[in-house]
């Protein structure tokens, strides 16, 4: 799927990203309906509440290159994610993407804990538009890999909290994306299955590809990433050479 | 992949257009995500979806006894007509209803994966026409029972459920979308589709209207966008102001559809 050197690519130019808050009853007709019949619709429409997520981020990122975002709780590292896997649009700016991108965000990865193990598999080949053949291909290596064994064949729901982070990595992973996005929750994995879980991620960005990985863990970052974006508050605080931007983090966090 | 801020309405719409198209290329996606909603929904009963069948059945022979004794109608004469309308009456409400859960439902996919967003409106498609599949048998053990078939008429029906097929995604864009951002909307919506059961000729037949009544009768959308489908499965064509008055109201929705969808698209992550 992808040529060695490959195409991929990401380009952020000065992004914003904002969380429309409709919490209680803002969110229903009533109040806007409300708002309306007294004049006030206008104002209710610019001083919306909204969360900024992200604040003018700007970087870009070429083949081979593995990013870490660190930074506190809320400083917009998972928001940036989803921007970049085109699941959230940007309120301000631009951002560019080329290659295919796996995205491993949410801990049920849109799968539906109603459905076995293999219909979510099926689900996942086809969202990626692959043909019978291929799905096929796509159980047997994800089968291998997560160690399911019998349990791929009974709902999802009946799985250790282990085996769905297993069957969605070897899933996000299986199907080879030139850009891989991912969120921590992965290191819920046990030790051994990190231990697999990095050589399968080391082979796939040997491929010239990029990940961008969000964590709080500084090991995983450093044997993970090549370059570190430190955010604060939806801002990038720092962005530099992995060991350089944890230093100054470490030492910001142990001041 | 290209996400922009404060585009135009023409740069919109080619995103709209472009997610559309996407949708079309995961027609395979929405078979199977249509297919297992209805396999979830039965998992572990022994009829399975069969049950649809069943209920549908037990529905239109229970109405059917009541209300040809109440209209003193020839149970001969009302059960065809009544289990037609119900079957199909049941899948443009239970469309409707789908359709404004079309992208609340899908809130894991939609934060966790980019899609087009008409998928998700073709799935609740699919999933109703699966379910309309099963309750036809209903109607076509009504025909054999009585032995009265429409014939070759009933072909006429297919421009009908085509028209059908595309108001429906139009309404899963449209009301999708709104009962996304207003929660209040859905209970409105279910509340009007129960008035306007009632409303409609549907387990009352039109003629029991007297003329000027019934000439009022194209102005009413339900009445029409049903009558397109049933007229021809009774063996009749439907008049022409039928038909007007279908297209008509469709283009409005369509076009409502298509405004709100190339306005808020970008917008519907966020609201889910």
């Amino acid at each position: 799927m992808t040529m060695p050197g490959g195409g991929a690519r990401i380009e952020v130019r000065g992004v914003d990203v904002d969380f429309p808050i409709y919490h209680g009853n803002s969110r229903s007709l009533k109040r806007t309906v409300f708002a309306a019949a007294s004049g006030r619709l206008q104002e209710d429409a610019r001083h919306r509440i909204v969360v900024q997520a992200v604040r003018g981020a700007n970087f870009s990122l070429g083949a081979g290159e593995r990013l870490g975002l660190i930074g506190h709780n809320g400083a917009g590292k998972t928001t940036l994610l989803r921007t970049l896997a085109g699941i959230y649009e940007p309120a301000v700016g631009e951002v560019t993407v080329e290659g295919s991108v796996g995205a491993l965000l949410d801990p049920n990865l849109g799968m539906n804990p109603e459905m076995t193990g293999r219909e979510n598999i099926v689900l996942r080949g086809l969202m990626n538009g692959l043909p019978k053949p291929a799905i096929k291909r796509l159980e047997d290596d994800v089968q291998d890999f997560a160690e399911l064994a019998e349990f791929l064949d009974l709902p999802m729901r009946f799985y250790s909290s282990g085996m769905i982070v297993r069957l969605g990595f070897a899933l996000a992973t299986a199907i080879r994306p030139q850009v891989l996005l991912m969120d921590e929750w992965f290191l819920a994995g046990d030790a051994a299955f990190m231990e697999k879980a990095k050589v399968r991620l080391e082979d796939m960005v040997r491929g010239a590809e990029i990940l961008v990985l969000s964590s709080h863990n500084d090991q995983v970052v450093l044997d993970w990433c090549t370059r570190v974006i430190w955010m604060d508050r939806g801002r990038v605080k720092m962005d530099g050479a992995a060991a350089d931007v944890m230093a100054a983090y470490r030492e910001s966090a142990a001041g | 992949m290209r996400l922009q801020s404060n585009l135009d309405f023409a740069a919109r719409q080619r995103q709209a257009v472009a997610d559309l198209a996407g949708a079309a290329q995961l027609w395979r996606l929405a078979l199977a995500l249509g297919w297992f909603d209805i396999r979830l929904r039965y998992r572990g009963s022994v009829l399975g979806p069969f049950w649809l069948t069943l209920s549908t059945a037990v529905m239109v022979v229970a109405l059917g006894v009541l209300y040809s004794a109440l209209f003193k109608m020839e149970l001969h004469d009302y059960l065809p007509f009544l289990a037609l309308s119900l079957v199909l009456w049941t899948f443009l409400q239970t469309l409707v209803s789908d359709s404004c859960t079309c992208f609340l439902q899908a809130e894991g996919m939609v934060r966790s994966v980019r899609m087009p967003f008409s998928l998700y409106a073709a799935r609740v498609l699919v999933r109703n026409v699966l379910t309309l599949a099963h309750n036809v048998v209903v109607i076509v053990a009504v025909w054999a029972w009585f032995d009265v078939w429409p014939g070759l008429a009933a072909l006429g029906a297919l421009p009908g459920l085509a028209l059908w097929l595309v108001d429906g995604v139009a309404a899963c864009l449209l009301l999708g979308a709104l009962c996304a951002r207003f929660r209040d909307i859905p209970p409105i919506v279910a509340s009007l589709m129960q008035i306007a059961f009632f409303v409609s000729p549907i387990i009352w037949k039109p003629e029991l209207l007297e003329p000027p009544q019934r000439a009022l009768l194209p102005l009413n959308p339900f009445f029409t966008l049903l009558e397109v489908v049933r007229a021809p499965l009774l063996g009749a064509w439907p008049s022409s102001t039928v038909w007007a008055s279908a297209l008509g109201f469709s283009a409005v929705l369509v076009l409502a559809a298509w405004l709100l969808f190339v306005r808020v698209r970008g917008r519907l992550s966020f609201w889910v």
